[in-house]
């Protein structure tokens, strides 16, 4: 057995005929940071579902350490006014943590000045950080984020991705993060996938965007523009390009 | 002095069913206001006239009829549910007032002149027999229980439901026990208001308990002591006035929410 936390090895989801994942493996091991990429509609959130066991595979194996202790993060979390729920409630549901863990955690995810307002009136942003603190108690070994600052705006989303760093950096986690916002993604040196249905490329960016296949199912002018984050330097505008690939990005 | 001694064990008798269903609806009422059951309630409720029609043709305890009917009912519903063909709303419709019609029919069809409709469509608390009220008790005690029990993982999975996976609570079995609590609920709540109102008993308190409340818990709590409030209140008036205690009892629990609900929505 190896010492990866969870993996899946070979996972293939058909649904109406459509090979939503084929073949798909994806380990994650310990202090792992994977960003998985791809256009709309490439099975990202599928793979994601797989991966939590919310969606049994067609086929492939998902496996899972003995008592891996996971900390999810959902896209966004709508809390209705109908239930009176304060914000310190809601991270103590179901949750065991010491006051001094909590404390902590509220201060590394500036949450602390929320903890009495209830759920309901948080702004995007502040549900976000609420949801990271709440991932973050009780000691998870891993961390998984589908797409987390997506409802955020440039600034939201550069403040919560810096956060997420920090967190990473702060402790002995690995973290699994679903994400849409290339330009962040890919100034980061972490280890991205590109996911489209298949794994198309993966490691560090600088590598990703020179590779054949994610210049194919983002664009040239994308993997060019994804580029410079890593080789300022390295401008050579082609504007003959021609792509016939018929992906669908609805 | 017999007949005093007579009035005050079956007044107390009818206080105590009362209350016992208002405690627990209370409390559940909670999670049909949270997660928008109301209607699923309301058909639930109308579906248990064709278990009474069901329990006078068979002889059997109108109580566990009722209770059968419901829970076959409501697993009828999943699964039609589950097919997509026609929305919630659309299908709780027409079982709803299938059940209820086809309730009607089956009573009249029976032809025994000494059932009184009125009785299951607007309760009639005050002849609930002891029987009734062991179905109460240990009805409402298994209901109670598991609330307390699934309490977290319940609030946990109305917030979000992929949240709630991810920390491994399991939806399905959340989800069944919310139905067959609903059920119990229903069954236990004809004699004391009816089958057209039991769904009041569920949402009007929760609804007041909501502009009172701070905290899921204190909701839940506050609902239940208004609705025993409702159920006492009821009974005065019923008594006093000579009204059906059913409609008495959730017009007391009306009346509360229309007190309450102006005062605090101005400061809100």
């Amino acid at each position: 057995m190896t010492n990866h936390l969870l993996s899946a090895d070979n996972i293939c989801v058909t649904r109406d005929g459509n090979n939503i994942l084929d073949n798909v493996s994806l380990h994650i091991a310990k202090q792992d940071f994977i960003t998985l990429i791809g256009p709309n509609g490439a099975g990202k959130s599928m793979l994601l579902k797989c991966l939590l066991e919310f969606y049994q595979p067609d086929s492939g194996e998902i496996r899972r350490k003995p008592d891996l202790k996971i900390g999810y993060v959902p896209q966004r979390l709508i809390a209705e006014p109908t239930m009176p729920i304060s914000v310190q409630r809601f991270l103590q549901l179901r949750k065991k943590s010491s006051p001094q863990e909590l404390q902590e955690i509220l201060l590394e995810t500036d949450t602390l000045a929320l903890v009495n307002k209830p759920l309901s009136v948080l702004s995007g942003g502040e549900m976000q950080r609420v949801l990271l603190a709440r991932a973050l108690l009780d000691s998870p070994d891993l961390l998984v984020l589908d797409e987390p600052a997506q409802n955020l705006d440039i600034s939201g989303q550069l403040a919560f991705y810096k956060r997420l760093d920090f967190a990473f950096s702060n402790r002995d986690i690995s973290i699994l993060m679903v994400s849409h916002d290339l330009h962040m993604v890919m100034s980061s040196t972490k280890q991205v996938v590109c996911l489209y249905h298949h794994i198309c490329c993966s490691g560090k960016p600088e590598v990703i965007t020179k590779d054949p296949e994610f210049i194919s199912l983002f664009g040239e002018d994308m993997a060019k523009m994804m580029s410079v984050y890593h080789h300022s330097h390295d401008h050579q505008h082609d504007h003959s390009h021609n792509h016939n690939h018929q992906h669908n990005h609805g | 002095m017999d007949l005093l001694i007579e009035f005050d064990s079956f007044l107390l008798r009818s206080l105590f069913a009362g209350m016992a269903v208002a405690l627990v609806a209370g409390v559940l009422g909670c999670f049909v206001v949270w997660r928008r059951m109301a209607y699923f309630g309301d058909s639930l409720a109308h579906s248990a006239l064709l278990g009474v029609a069901l329990g006078l043709l068979w002889g059997i305890d109108i109580n566990l009829s009722t209770l059968l009917l419901c829970s076959l009912f409501a697993i009828l519903l999943v699964w039609l549910q589950q097919r997509r063909l026609l929305a919630t709303d659309t299908l709780l419709g027409i079982m709803a007032h299938g059940a209820l019609s086809l309730g009607m029919v089956a009573i009249s069809l029976l032809n025994k002149p000494s059932f009184d409709i009125n009785r299951y469509l607007f309760g009639d608390i005050l002849t609930v027999s002891s029987n009734d009220l062991l179905w109460i008790v240990v009805g409402g005690a298994a209901v109670l229980a598991t609330l307390a029990l699934c309490w977290s993982s319940l609030v946990l999975m109305t917030l979000h439901e992929d949240l709630a996976k991810a920390e491994s609570v399991n939806i399905l079995l959340m989800q069944i026990l919310l139905m067959t609590m609903m059920t119990v609920v229903v069954a236990i709540s004809i004699r004391v208001v009816g089958i057209l109102l039991i769904t009041s008993l569920l949402i009007i308190p929760a609804a007041t308990a909501r502009l009172l409340a701070n905290s899921p818990e204190r909701m839940a709590i506050i609902s239940a002591l208004l609705g025993m409030v409702s159920v006492i209140l009821g009974l005065l008036f019923s008594l006093w006035l000579d009204t059906p205690t059913g409609p008495s009892i959730v017009a007391s629990a009306t009346l509360l929410f229309a007190l309450i609900a102006p005062v605090l929505l101005r400061k809100h």
